[in-house]
């Protein structure tokens, strides 16, 4: 076994370690029920997504940190476009998708063809695209049903498990449940792990991360792929934000801060090496559910301060980073 | 012709360049609305205190200086940016403020504590967390992005643990002097200066400038040289945390509270456009700190001459990342290689 397989090992035992100490602790608050479970896909689809075009991005090596600001910016423009500028919501999507592919061209260029260093331009594009949810409204907007049917049934529409129900107070048996947003995301985790796998892309990002100049000899265009990374991020940032809406239904110029440590966490804790080239979406996946497991607990317990959540997650990048370094370094030695 | 390219290859051109472009924009807009075109450099003395826009610049960019320091130091030995500063400061704002209310947090009026020893346990934490940074990069060799992204959202979120989610204020005359006035001079303007002049001196008259420069420039030769790159870059950080420990006391003492969200908010993006703005490379080696404070003033100008032309505070980063992104891209290699070629063949056609 190499050391980022046992990574991923390592990541995979954690979440269920966490997961069960949630159940054996708070098995009185329903936390065994398979709607928590559901409950955590539901509230981070949107991080999903998002955190699948991180781990693509960090493949080339580089890092985007603009994408809790792009999602607050997503959020903003569906709910004010379908307010005020009287858009549908299928277009009003279609134009936040295009947003994102714009907002991702220009960082990728920058990166890739101006060789400009990844996380200058992406925190430039985390305060521009904040200042621009600021420049749309100040306001916190929320989407009502009156505001746009449409979309408020898209957020609304339960698909439900077969299996699995829990019997409430008035007697009545409810089925688990979980909505459009966690579907997009799986499609989205599904389609990124297979063309990571199977597409010449997909294989030219780990061939740029593990080693840019070899890439070029290899015949490799560098500069496009490192650019299409950045759109390719943006681009599922968007759909992220969308997801996201979906689950909030409220937009604001504060909302999503810190989204994009969570995405850079739950790659980081799924084995995609900071330094490029290894990590795969399904450590992500893990990832992103170790970073659910853990706020949802802290709001089960009800008592501790909303700003745990950060500093465990926190805990564990430190942990993570730290261990990548050390195999890096026994590397290192060994190869010497 | 040759006169020109001296003045723009100077490193303070480009810093000096966009506060002389900031205060055309002063004069046009006073002008433009009927002020007198001094208005921008009117200091008066009104209740005892220096007043004015000038004034209120210095006074409120003090942070952003005492900040580009540090980072100054940081992105010349280790060739990246500590982005922990901001979270940084706010925790050593809550730490001071806890420290100094005792048991009457979260509403103090009298001090729990001696002042001095608030401050030195703010300071305290402000180097501690600079050497978990300068730990993680030196070290371990992570980048140092990546390594302080730990802090980045760690520090913020231990300072709200620490005030207890709540706003902790102490509303005493004693702590309210170092970000309020001594005499008729606001104080947060005394200490930027005094830190520059100390950092200046100790830069100038030890080795430790050149020794920075050496192990930005290259560390493995300044290592065989001689030198401890690891203890040196590791040293950068805890001044840089210091330095943040330092703003973030004056920004807690300015309002008299420990606002653990909104103290150092964004400020990492100033600071390192600070030292962007001040002619400094953000690949490392070569530093110039002057630079970078002139830098730190101009963006400070920058935000106030926004808020004055009633630019909504939210709105301001906008600006302010296209301002990044225009100065790190006129330094980007292609583009330098594009302008070079272009003088190039002008060069061919004049002879």
């Amino acid at each position: 076994m190499n050391s980022n397989t046992l990574l991923l090992f390592i990541t995979i035992i954690l979440f269920f370690v966490l997961y069960a100490a949630g159940c054996i602790a708070y098995s009185g608050k329903g936390f065994t029920n398979v709607q928590t479970f559901l409950n955590i896909l539901r509230g981070n689809a949107g991080l999903l997504c998002v955190a699948c075009g991180m781990t693509c991005v960090m493949l080339t090596g580089g890092i985007d940190i603009s994408v809790g600001s792009v999602v607050a910016l997503d959020c903003m423009m569906l709910a004010y476009g379908m307010a005020n500028w009287g858009i549908k919501a299928p277009m009003m999507c279609v134009l936040v998708l295009l947003t994102g592919l714009l907002f991702g061209l220009v960082q990728g260029y920058c990166i890739g063809y101006l060789e400009i260093q990844p996380f200058i331009v992406s925190m430039a594009g985390m305060f521009f695209a904040r200042g621009m949810t600021a420049v749309i409204s100040t306001d916190q907007l929320s989407i009502t049903a009156e505001i746009s049917q449409t979309f408020y049934d898209w957020a609304n529409y339960r698909i439900y498990l077969p299996f699995g129900g829990v019997v409430n107070k008035a007697g009545k048996t409810i089925m688990p449940y979980f909505g459009v947003g966690v579907v997009i995301a799986l499609v989205v985790l599904v389609l990124i792990f297979l063309m990571l796998r199977y597409t010449k892309f997909g294989r030219a990002l780990y061939a740029v991360g593990g080693s840019e100049q070899s890439a070029a000899m290899m015949g490799l265009n560098v500069k496009r792929t490192k650019m299409l990374a950045y759109v390719l991020c943006s681009f599922l940032t968007s759909i992220g934000g969308i997801c996201f809406c979906m689950n909030t239904m409220s937009a604001s110029a504060q909302q999503a801060t810190g989204l994009e440590m969570d995405a850079i966490s739950s790659a980081v804790i799924g084995g995609t090496l900071l330094t490029g080239g290894v990590g795969n979406v399904i450590g992500t996946f893990f990832g992103v559910l170790i970073n659910g497991t853990i706020s949802s607990i802290v709001k089960t317990n009800g008592k501790l301060a909303s700003s745990w959540p950060n500093v465990l997650t926190a805990i564990l990048l430190c942990f993570f980073i730290v261990l990548q370094s050390i195999f890096a370094l026994l590397k290192n030695r060994k190869s010497k | 012709m040759s006169k020109v390219k001296k003045i723009t290859k100077n490193q303070l051109f480009l810093p000096v360049f966009c506060m002389f472009l900031v205060l055309c924009a002063n004069i046009i807009y006073d002008v433009a609305h009927g002020s007198p075109f001094y208005n921008f450099f009117a200091v008066s003395i009104t209740n005892g205190m220096l007043q004015g826009r000038l004034i209120n610049i210095l006074n409120r960019g003090s942070e952003i200086a005492i900040l580009a320091i540090g980072m100054t130091l940081v992105v010349s030995a280790s060739a990246g940016t500590d982005i922990s500063v901001g979270s940084v400061m706010s925790l050593c704002a809550s730490v001071c403020c806890v420290l100094l209310a005792g048991a009457a947090a979260p509403q103090a009026t009298e001090l729990a504590v001696p002042l001095i020893v608030g401050v030195l346990g703010g300071l305290l934490i402000g180097c501690v967390c600079g050497a978990f940074n300068g730990f993680l990069v030196a070290n371990l060799s992570i980048q140092p992005m990546v390594a302080t992204l730990i802090l980045w959202s760690a520090a913020r979120a231990i300072g709200l643990l620490i005030c207890n989610d709540l706003i902790v204020y102490v509303r005493n005359d004693t702590f309210a002097v170092i970000g309020g006035y001594v005499g008729i001079v606001p104080t947060p303007i005394i200490i930027a200066a005094a830190c520059v002049v100390i950092t200046t001196l100790v830069l100038k008259k030890t080795a430790m400038g050149l020794y920075i420069q050496s192990v930005g420039i290259n560390k493995k030769a300044s290592r065989i040289a001689g030198l401890n790159s690891q203890r040196i870059i590791f040293l950068c950080y805890v001044l840089c945390g210091l330095c943040a420990g330092i703003a973030g006391i004056v920004g807690a003492s300015r309002i008299t509270s420990a606002d653990s969200n909104n103290i150092g908010l964004n400020y990492e993006l100033d600071a390192i456009l600070a030292v962007a703005l001040g002619g400094n490379s953000l690949g490392g080696g070569k530093f110039n700190l002057i630079g970078s404070i002139i830098g730190a003033y101009t963006i400070q100008a920058i935000t106030t001459t926004m808020y004055n032309m009633g630019v909504s505070a939210a709105v301001t980063p906008v600006f302010k990342a296209i301002v990044v992104i225009v100065i790190v891209a006129i330094q980007a290699p292609p583009v330098r290689a594009f302008f070079k070629k272009l003088s190039a063949k002008k060069g061919v056609v004049n002879a």
